[in-house]
């Protein structure tokens, strides 16, 4: 395992990245998924078939091919972005889905009478979402939103493939400079683990403390 | 408002005042949604995008041949992956399950070992440590494993949760009638869990066809390295990659479609609240079975 340690920094270096990637990327696809989960839930059709359009297409393509049209195919209509920008606007996209049928599914779990109070009280549609529908929702979906966090975490390492150099790109480099690709993926793995085991235990404490009896 | 099971509760039965801001949104969200692809649509012209030559592969049968046959390794990849995921998922459900610490000890550590690293991580380790050791496999070889390891750790989360989700009276009212361990998992408890995961399952194949496109980062050539080999011969690399996008979304849509129809098939026959597919990836997929929202829709 001297590997690892001899290339501790390098290790460092790309764990740092990861992070950076992970949380960056996340709190943009948070912001998208609420905006989108709530354009589907609007009354205003090109709002909903727009928003559903975006989800279906960008769900149902794998994440590699959306890197690869972004960072291959976009430089072709002039829209050049360093690796890093790139992943982390494919990776938002990406995650920002899932979010948006999280959020959505949550919303649904709210039950009709509130949204009907809050209406009969006069609130607008946006009203009726921002006070009273998706602070309700957003918490009985906080499980499935660390999972997705989480799910992007692990994601991440696809930005190896264009280059950027995180956590899965260390490992690469450490693996062709010293030859010993085992213990520099599995110094990777360890270093994942880190990242993705707490996570999924604070993901669980904060379910709890902010779940809600129905 | 607008009727049919699609109509968002948040919206029906608006007023006067609702109806009037709602028809000046939808005119100004048109519009600005009609700008928006007119300006995409405008660039990429600009741009020769949609000149015929870049297009005219297409029209092409051995063009078609090209990407059919890496759509054929793409999904030989997926569904053998899913065969032995599945497999070994099952075994370390019941393990996980069982009365012996240490097998639940070490089917807990596969599982959350396997589970907490990145697919590619797995998939390079396999293609590229595995060779070291003499082990010298096809570069398909590699990919599928790398799938099924993966796979089967979130498989045994679901079966696991599928079978947790079960009502204890089930395995109480067979054990009173003399059945043992391994009767009542096998006929009693295992047949009820799987039909309830079924749409839990066909979701996860979304997910590991999707999967399969990390074999293009081992040069294994299936339907996306075929996209790029394509892109770079006819200098179309955005066209290529369009094609392959929506040979994907056509093939994953129709399988999300699949899973939601059985989830509701199922919830109607056998009212199983708690296996709620919304196409979540992965571990999200999970929690949102095991502690997530009851969805009523």
């Amino acid at each position: 395992m001297e590997v690892v340690t001899e290339n501790f920094d390098v290790f460092v270096e790309g764990l740092r990245r990861t992070v950076e990637l992970s949380t960056l990327s996340f709190l943009i696809a948070f912001v998208i998924g609420i905006v989108v989960a709530g354009m589907r839930v609007s009354p205003v059709p090109p709002l909903r078939w727009s928003a559903a359009t975006y989800v279906e297409l960008v769900r149902n393509t794998p994440l590699l091919v959306l890197m690869f049209v972004f960072f291959f195919g976009f430089p072709s209509i002039g829209l050049r972005y360093s690796a890093f920008t790139s992943a982390i606007v494919v990776l938002s996209a990406y995650t920002g889905t899932f979010v948006a049928e999280t959020v959505r599914s949550g919303i649904n779990a709210v039950s009709r009478g509130q949204a009907e109070a809050a209406r009969s009280i006069g609130l607008t549609f946006p009203q009726v979402l921002r006070i009273v529908v998706l602070p309700q929702a957003l918490r009985t979906v906080v499980g499935p939103l660390g999972g997705i966090f989480i799910a992007l975490l692990k994601n991440s390492s696809l930005a190896v493939v264009i280059g950027v150099g995180e956590l899965t790109s260390a490992a690469e480099h450490v693996g062709t400079d010293t030859a010993r690709f085992i213990p520099a993926y599995l110094g990777a793995a360890a270093a994942y683990l880190m990242l993705t085991v707490p996570s999924g235990f604070a993901v669980g404490w904060l379910e709890r403390r902010v779940a809600i009896k129905r | 408002m607008s009727g049919g099971g699609t109509a968002p509760f948040l919206a029906d039965d608006l007023g006067p005042r609702g109806r009037r801001i709602t028809n000046i949104a939808t005119v100004v969200s048109g519009v600005a949604l009609v700008a928006v692809v007119a300006v995409a649509v405008n660039r990429l012209a600009a741009r020769g995008q949609f000149d015929a030559a870049r297009w005219e592969p297409f029209t092409q049968w051995p063009v078609w041949r090209f990407f059919l046959l890496g759509l054929r390794t793409t999904v030989t990849a997926a569904v053998l992956a899913m065969v032995g995921a599945m497999a070994i998922g099952a075994l370390m459900a019941l393990a996980r399950l069982s009365r012996a610490r240490l097998v639940r000890w070490l089917a807990t550590a596969y599982v959350e070992f396997f589970r907490g690293i990145p697919l590619v991580l797995l998939i390079f380790f396999s293609a590229f440590g595995l060779p070291r050791y003499g082990l010298r496999w096809s570069l398909f070889t590699y990919l599928v494993l790398g799938l099924v390891i993966y796979n089967s750790a979130v498989l045994g989360e679901i079966f696991r949760a599928g079978i947790l989700s079960l009502d204890r009276g089930q395995s109480e009212a067979a054990y009173s009638v003399g059945l043992g361990y391994w009767q009542t998992m096998m006929f009693v408890v295992i047949p009820q869990a799987a039909r309830r995961m079924i749409p839990a399952i066909v979701s996860q194949l979304v997910t590991l066809l999707k999967d399969t496109s990390l074999g293009s980062a081992i040069a294994l050539t299936e339907l996306l390295r075929r996209g790029r080999l394509n892109g770079e011969f006819f200098g179309n690399p955005l066209q290529s990659l369009f094609v392959v996008a929506m040979i994907y979304i056509v093939v994953n849509f129709t399988l999300s479609r699949v899973a939601r129809r059985l989830e509701v098939r199922q919830r109607r026959r056998y009212g199983a609240g708690r296996i709620a597919v919304a196409g979540i990836e992965d571990l999200a997929l999970l929690q949102a079975q095991d502690g997530g929202p009851e969805q009523d829709r």
